[in-house]
């Protein structure tokens, strides 16, 4: 009733060509931005941004730059928490080699060095496919991992292989309440979703889609299967790259090789099959699913007063955890975000289904 | 989707909307007259075995406080574990969760982690919440003009590096008798097992010795290409920098390899009962540092058994626990936050005392061997006392052996060379002050 398009009437290119055609995805995703960041700031405490916003939004952004070279272009990566490390520690020694450089400079350019390592590691991808590439990926994790850890040049010789970073200050606003980190990485995300959804589709987005579909159909068709993986491993590892750079320098402050392992790189890859792959939207809630909720589960019974023993707790909040994983699983095959359209769907008729 | 899926389905999302409503409010009861300790344990995981014993002591010793003197000075202690898993982002995680808490925030914590205490450096001066660091975390933090919060009570890396080479030169006679000689050491391959690489290279340039490092990846339970090393190189001695389930995969590698144990030493954290105890018999002649506190039972133990554990208050499973190595390293730990706390009281009253406050208490801190042995800590611990410029306090350490079935202390107390360490931490402690724009406060 509520949820309904009609008389909504497209007169003109443009509007049909419109990034949320309908006039109530509209104004929810409007209101959504708005109550993100003039409404959130003032309601959120400090545990709320530091411990599950804050994490939350650059794991969705890192979610968004693995979706779009697995779930759009059918490439599986399990190695780009390695790409994240590299936009960490290129940021950091951007950071201590150029003092001057603001710190969204040294963001795009982290990202960028990103890109071309991303891009290195997905030559194998023109040869090689499915299962085989995602072991081939792994090579990137080990490297990445060793690299770090042993050229002691990345760390500025840090005797531990630790490295911390300075508090942020981007044009005199000095980033150091969680509300200030809260509303940077919100900016950052916005800017760096709307320019995924538009990339998707736009001619790199559908050629990537093409590629995933069946490569040799769309070689046929004249997209260059070469252009399309290369651009797919480049914008993923971009994306994925300024994540880790917002990763070790907004949320950690400090962190070691360790903080970037192969871990991390699964987890990743679970937020998108989780959230649902070839789908924006999903990256969001496939991070919130892996990074919020075991943190809400593992409180639950403390907040009940349930007299658990914190092993137990732990225990029982994988237990859960892995349970709705695979509930979900179940469910829906391909992610919350197609249950999450399939409700947009339902809302549509009504309250007079067939 | 079908139908009968939908409605679990929806039961899902309340049950996680209404998990996160409550995670939410929980911050926000309120609370009586008392000092808040939060504890970042890791009672699961592969660090898991050495983490219980440590929380478990921690945790009996605070309730001792509370049962058998109603708290410090009549203010009762509140506590609350958080489970960290040794891991850095979910460390930080709990720290957030638990800093607030209380009616003045939390006293101090002690992650048990070099990791957390890594990433915890960079947020407790914002929140004013000090951190005791006994025998880990940043050697360098004993500056305290650049690391105002941080508290290495008792002994840092630096000085377990320091004493170990200090003994293997005892033993072969001197340190000219250095020249030449090979020692490895077996690390675990993160901030942790790091830290001494300095401090044994600067020893190793001043006696000529050589240094093999050889890193272990986490969580350290494959070393077979260390041990293959090993076999090849023939080093003189074995330092071991391991935590958990590595060391003890790390003594059962020495002796499948056939290295003699007696010339393996652990740092403090190696040398604790669940690092020796899977190796069993085999594992007799390995040696660890003991800082703080060795094993055994003092009368502190008895006050633990008569007010704590008699009446079925105790949080280890298994009573044998009381009076194991890390246990007894919890214990003392606790101890000096309790002891902290007492001695900030006597500037700020008897009453629940905020971070800030804690922190004067701690770089104050003065425990002598009198309180030592009131506290019934005799025979466990070397007296500390801290500054506004040093806060580590003491660095003493001695060594142990394993018997096959008990640890010994086997030496006298050895004393780290502040001359050899000394300017490795203003160094390093000036090179952070310079990376975080820090500038160092001046000690009277």
């Amino acid at each position: 009733m509520l949820y309904r398009e009609n008389g909504q009437f497209k007169t003109s290119y443009r509007k049909d060509e419109a990034l949320l055609p309908i006039a109530q995805d509209r104004y929810f995703i409007l209101a959504l931005l708005a109550f993100a960041f003039l409404a959130v700031p003032f309601l959120a405490s400090d545990y709320l941004f530091l411990s599950i916003l804050n994490p939350f939004l650059i794991m969705a952004l890192a979610a968004v730059g693995l979706n779009l070279l697995v779930g759009y272009c059918g490439q599986i990566s399990i190695g780009h928490a390695a790409f994240m490390s590299v936009g960490a520690y290129a940021a950091y020694n951007l950071m201590l080699r150029v003092p001057s450089l603001s710190f969204l400079v040294a963001l795009v350019l982290a990202g960028l060095i990103a890109a071309v390592v991303g891009m290195l590691f997905g030559i194998p991808s023109l040869r090689i496919k499915g299962l085989y590439l995602a072991v081939a990926t792994l090579a990137a994790q080990f490297f990445m991992d060793w690299l770090f850890a042993r050229v002691k040049w990345f760390t500025n010789y840090a005797p531990s292989g630790s490295v911390s970073t300075a508090t942020l200050d981007i044009f005199g606003w000095r980033l150091d309440s969680p509300a200030s980190k809260y509303l940077f990485l919100l900016a950052v995300v916005t800017v760096f979703t709307l320019l995924a959804r538009n990339l998707v589709r736009g001619h790199i987005g559908r050629a990537w889609m093409a590629i995933r579909d069946m490569d040799v159909a769309a070689e046929v068709i004249g997209i260059r299967p070469v252009y399309a993986k290369l651009t797919a491993f480049a914008v993923s590892s971009f994306y994925v790259g300024v994540a880790g750079a917002l990763w070790g320098f907004v949320y950690l402050g400090a962190w070691e090789p360790l903080a970037f392992n192969i871990t991390l790189s699964l987890s990743l890859l679970f937020m998108i099959i989780i959230g649902g792959m070839g789908s924006i939207t999903g990256s969001f809630f496939g991070a919130f699913f892996i990074i919020a909720l075991p943190i809400v589960l593992d409180q639950v019974p403390a907040a009940l007063g349930a007299p658990l023993s914190t092993a137990t707790a732990s225990h029982v909040a994988s237990m859960v955890f892995g349970a709705l994983i695979v509930f979900f699983l179940i469910v829906e095959p391909h992610g919350l975000a197609r249950l999450w359209a399939i409700g947009k769907e339902k809302l549509r008729l009504w309250p007079f289904p067939h | 989707m079908n139908r009968a899926a939908k409605s679990p389905l929806l039961a899902a999302c309340a049950g996680t909307l209404a998990a996160i409503s409550i995670a939410a409010s929980a911050p926000a009861l309120a609370q009586a007259k008392e000092q808040f300790f939060p504890m970042l344990v890791y009672r699961t995981g592969p660090y898991a075995p050495n983490g219980v014993p440590f929380a478990d002591g921690y945790a009996d010793y605070l309730k001792l406080v509370n049962a058998r003197d109603g708290g410090i000075n009549g203010v009762k202690i509140a506590f609350e574990e958080c489970e960290t898993g040794y891991d850095t982002a979910r460390g930080v995680e709990c720290y957030e969760r638990l800093k607030g808490k209380g009616p003045t925030g939390a006293t101090v914590f002690q992650p048990l982690s070099t990791g957390i205490t890594f990433a915890l450096t960079d947020k407790a001066p914002q929140d004013k919440v000090p951190l005791i660091t006994a025998g880990y975390g940043r050697a360098d933090s004993v500056d305290g003009e650049v690391f105002t919060w941080n508290f290495p009570l008792g002994g840092t890396y630096w000085d377990a590096a320091d004493i170990l080479v200090q003994h293997v030169a005892k033993i072969e006679g001197g340190f000219d008798k250095l020249k030449g000689k090979k020692i490895a050491l077996v690390y675990h391959d993160s901030p942790y097992g790091k830290e001494p690489i300095p401090l044994l290279q600067k020893r190793a340039k001043m006696h000529g010795f050589d240094l093999l490092l050889l890193p272990v990846t986490h969580p350290g339970v494959e070393q077979s290409a260390t041990w293959l090393q090993i076999r090849q190189q023939r080093p003189d001695f074995v330092f071991l920098w391991g935590w958990g389930v590595m060391n003890s995969t790390a003594i059962k590698q020495a002796v499948a390899t056939g290295y003699p144990l007696e010339k393996m030493y652990g740092v403090w954290w190696s040398g604790a009962e669940p690092d020796v105890l899977p190796a069993g018999k085999d594992a007799k002649g390995y040696n660890a540092l003991v800082f703080l506190a060795p094993a055994g039972r003092g009368k502190v133990h008895e006050d633990v058994m008569k007010y704590v554990y008699a009446k079925g208050n105790g949080t280890a499973a298994n009573k044998e626990e009381v009076g194991e190595v890390l246990y007894n390293r919890g214990m003392v730990s606790a101890m000096m936050a309790v002891e902290a706390v007492r001695h900030a009281q006597q500037k700020y009253g008897k009453k629940p005392l905020t971070g800030e406050q804690v922190r004067w208490g701690l770089e104050n801190f003065s425990i002598s061997e009198a309180q030592i042995k009131k506290l019934g800590f005799e025979g466990f611990m070397e007296p500390i006392k801290t500054s506004c410029s040093n806060h580590e306090g003491a660095h003493a350490a001695r060594i142990q052996a394993w018997d096959g079935s008990k640890w010994h202390v086997t030496s006298g107390v050895y004393q780290s060379d502040m001359k050899v360490i000394e300017p490795i931490i203003k160094q390093s402690a000036a090179d952070y002050a310079k990376e975080k724009k820090i500038t160092p406060r001046k000690c009277g």
